[in-house]
């Protein structure tokens, strides 16, 4: 390994140069490699809980037709998907991935801060997602207990996995956090201390201010996820009543006593509720780039929609009771949370008109990355809606445990993320890989995924108001539920098969384009933002050849009134913009 | 500019480049040395949250107290001779001197190490008292609070080792000069906590 010291301002720095096929491409310490690796173990985890939710779909819509599928593999598969999605697949993924990717490039950074550090935290990840999938092939498999891990259920004989799978699936999470630390302090240094000359905090994308926000929150309260897996650990392998309470097992009392099931959940959903807003706000700032860029201006309301993400961050650390309303707590206690999960649709509103004003009067280019992003507008304030009914303890209470919770937190947290990951997939190919992409059959992809998820989710909430309750392997026999609703539920497996298939347009589109699509042009979309700047495109070891970027305005320089492009890089000083009066002195 | 400041410019109206020649970070100390900070920050939390689990386990009925051993004190003084040694060993690096560098610093790593082994000691008097972990919540959590702080000065340790090694092969003093002042702030970190914990484990 040599290294090359930089003869640029950052002398600091000391460059990894690979010089194998290995150090490039597996033992790499180049950030952009790291987040290649991260999201494509993200997305591979992501696969795979996909899959587990197709083949538990297919016991719903179509009861007992697929004989492999018992109760046991039903809360198993249930269980994987929630918690792979959730932590495996969308944290890893915009924290590990776009937060890799992208906060050197828009800080004007050769690398994070510690570049060492950050390879050991991918290897880490990977670490962990293969003691989590060694559960599958444990003897009992994975765990079934639904992805809160509530105990006592969890660790009880009859709960599928009730031995080796919850034990992975803690052990896995705790090295999980650990790798996401390490990613994390990277980060957040990097943010903090990396930003190229003129790159107040002020000037920077958004996109960064979500990610930077987000990682704050993951390391703040990943360690309440952390203390309760090592508590419960310790319940399930050394004996001890952290939470697990007196209790008689298939007739047989164990040796446990006193501990408390409230105390678990209280620790898990001071990690739960901010984990929502550690995917969300990576997401609400990655939106907001791609909008302004395709709109032609620049994003309405700049310093509120940081701010936005500040109060976002701060609140959601004061609102996770309102996970455990049907646990039973004081009324004034329910009161609080309840009052907080109110106050905290504010600032999120605020992003959402904010959003819209920036493509009022815009001069919208309905590229494919723009179609995922309008989309997301409209399933976040779909999913946003049904939150504000469900942080009401009266209204919570008869519906939380239906489908219309599994409706509300899918179109929230599943299906809007998820359309922002690949707004901003589509918007950063390019750059990413040198190439365009098929945009035919990325619109196609955006409609399938968005109308099917429509198709999924939107009955769901339906479901939830007949009272038919979520968790259930099979509905039985009951006099409120009319035999109509497992039609709807035929009716949404369907659907989902049909989402689940269509996304290899996506992967399809993604390896096709790798080898076959044209040639990019560095800055096709005319981004203002730094990654956009780059000498080359993709962007080599190092980002900036011999000297690193100056910074002379914001991120959002769209449409000026006398410049002659319709954007000014953030990189250009202002002496030097091209003006339209001269391009027209020019013809 | 404070951060009030920063977060109210309007990025929109001032062009140019803002802030002197060469590019600042927020923090005009070493990047090592925001980091650890964070990194506390983080443990911190940790610390907090078992604490809180702790008051409230403590609340239910069958919380028997621990009478915690005496040779606590004993170990408390290890841990605070070990942290003023690196302390001392910081002051040395500051005023670039090398002074009895190699002996304080390693002194320092020593005591915590014999702080640890106290504390192992503290765990096996207990399992012979019949204080197992199983028996009463009070005993799990004394195991384990004491043991996960314990965890965290190992991983001290394994830094201390590592830049132990490299003054011992003859390395520049100067050159550790970070290494020892990295040491000393997560040294006096784990020493407040200890306190904190002692005080905890002590009165409840």
């Amino acid at each position: 390994m040599a290294y090359v010291p930089l003869a640029d301002q950052d002398h600091e720095m000391e460059m990894h140069h690979p010089h194998s096929f290995v150090e490039k491409y597996v033992w790499s310490q180049d950030h952009k490699v790291i987040a290649i690796q991260y999201g494509g173990l993200a997305v591979f985890t992501g696969i795979v809980g996909l899959v587990l939710s197709l083949l538990f779909r297919m016991q719903l819509g179509f009861p007992e037709t697929a004989t492999f599928i018992d109760p046991s593999f039903y809360y198993q598969a249930v269980t994987m998907h929630g918690m792979i999605m959730v932590v495996y697949l969308l944290t890893a993924l915009f924290l590990g991935g776009f937060g890799n990717y992208m906060i050197p490039l828009m800080c004007g950074a050769r690398d994070m801060v510690f570049p060492f550090l950050n390879m050991l935290s991918v290897w880490v990840f990977l670490l962990s997602v293969i003691i989590l999938m060694a559960s599958f092939f444990v003897s009992g498999g994975p765990t079934g207990g639904g992805w809160t891990l509530y105990p006592p259920q969890t660790n009880l004989a009859g709960t599928p996995g009730h031995d080796m799978g919850i034990v992975l699936m803690l052990i896995s999470l705790a090295v999980f956090i650990v790798a996401a630390t390490m990613g994390g302090l990277n980060y957040v240094v990097t943010v903090l201390q990396y930003r190229c000359r003129g790159l107040t905090m002020m000037r920077l994308p958004l996109t960064v201010w979500g990610i930077f926000v987000a990682t704050l929150l993951a390391l703040f309260a990943f360690p309440a996820l952390l203390v309760s897996a090592i508590m419960m650990l310790f319940d399930i392998l050394l004996g001890t009543s952290f939470f697990m309470p007196a209790i008689i097992e298939t007739g047989t009392p164990l040796d446990h006593n006193g501990g408390s099931p409230i105390l678990f959940q209280h620790l898990f959903w001071f990690f739960g509720h901010p984990e929502v807003y550690i995917v969300a706000l990576p997401a609400f700032g990655l939106v907001s780039d791609v909008l302004s860029v395709h709109a032609r201006k620049n994003i309405f309301g700049y310093r509120m929609m940081v701010w936005a993400i500040i109060a976002i961050g701060g609140l959601s650390f004061i609102v996770w009771a309102h996970h455990m309303y049907v646990s039973g707590m004081h009324p004034y206690f329910g009161f609080f949370f309840a009052t907080t999960t109110l106050i905290i649709a504010v600032p999120t509103a605020l992003k959402v008109y904010n959003w819209i004003l920036t493509l009022w009067e815009g001069d919208i280019r309905l590229n494919a990355p723009m179609y995922f992003a309008i989309g997301f507008i409209f399933t976040f304030i779909h999913g946003g809606i049904t939150g504000l009914f469900l942080g009401n303890v009266v209204i919570d209470l008869p519906l939380s445990d239906s489908y219309f919770v599994v409706a509300h937190f899918h179109m929230v947290m599943g299906v809007s993320p998820v359309l922002v990951v690949f707004a901003a997939l589509y918007h950063w190919y390019p750059k990413i890989t040198g190439r365009m992409f098929h945009e035919g059959m990325a619109k196609l992809h955006f409609w399938c995924t968005f109308l099917g998820t429509y198709a999924i989710y939107l009955p769901m909430h339906y479901l939830g108001f007949l009272g038919v309750p979520r968790r259930y392997y099979a509905l039985g026999t009951t006099d409120f539920i009319p035999a109509s609703a497992q039609d709807l539920n035929t009716t949404i497996t369907v659907a989902a098969l049909f989402v689940g298939a269509t996304q290899l347009l996506f992967f399809i589109n993604v390896i096709w384009s790798l080898r076959y699509g044209p040639k990019a042009d560095p800055n096709p979309w005319g981004a203002a933002s730094l990654e956009w700047q780059t000498p080359d495109t993709p962007p080599i070891h190092g980002n900036w050849g011999d000297t690193l970027p100056t910074v002379y305005r914001w991120a959002y320089d769209y449409s000026v009134p006398g410049a002659k492009e319709d954007f000014i890089p953030q990189n250009v000083p202002e002496n030097e913009v091209p003006s339209s009066a001269e391009s027209s002195e020019n013809t | 500019m404070s951060l009030i400041k920063s977060i109210t410019t309007k990025p929109w109206e001032r062009k140019g480049v803002i802030g002197g020649l060469e590019p600042e970070g927020a923090f005009n100390s070493p990047n090592e040395k925001v980091a650890l900070s964070l990194f506390l920050v983080v443990a911190s939390v940790v610390f907090s949250l078992f604490t809180v689990g702790y008051f409230l386990r403590m609340e239910l009925p069958d919380w028997r107290p621990l009478s915690e051993p005496s040779q606590l004190w004993l170990n408390t003084g290890l841990l605070i001779v070990s942290s003023i040694l690196f302390q001392w060993a910081r002051n040395i690096t500051k005023s670039n001197s090398d002074k009895n560098l190699r002996l304080i610093f390693l002194g320092g790593g020593i005591f915590a190490i014999l702080f640890i082994a106290g504390q192992l000691m503290t765990w096996g008097n207990l399992q012979s008292a019949g204080y197992f972990m199983t028996s009463n919540p009070a005993n799990a959590f004394y195991y384990l609070l004491t043991g996960l702080h314990a965890l965290h000065l190992l991983g001290g340790l394994w830094v201390w080792s590592k830049s132990s090694i490299r003054l011992l092969s003859g390395e520049d003093a100067l050159n550790l000069k970070l290494s020892v002042e990295l040491c000393t702030l997560y040294w006096h970190f784990l020493l407040i906590v200890w306190f904190i914990l002692f005080a905890l484990l002590s009165n409840t």
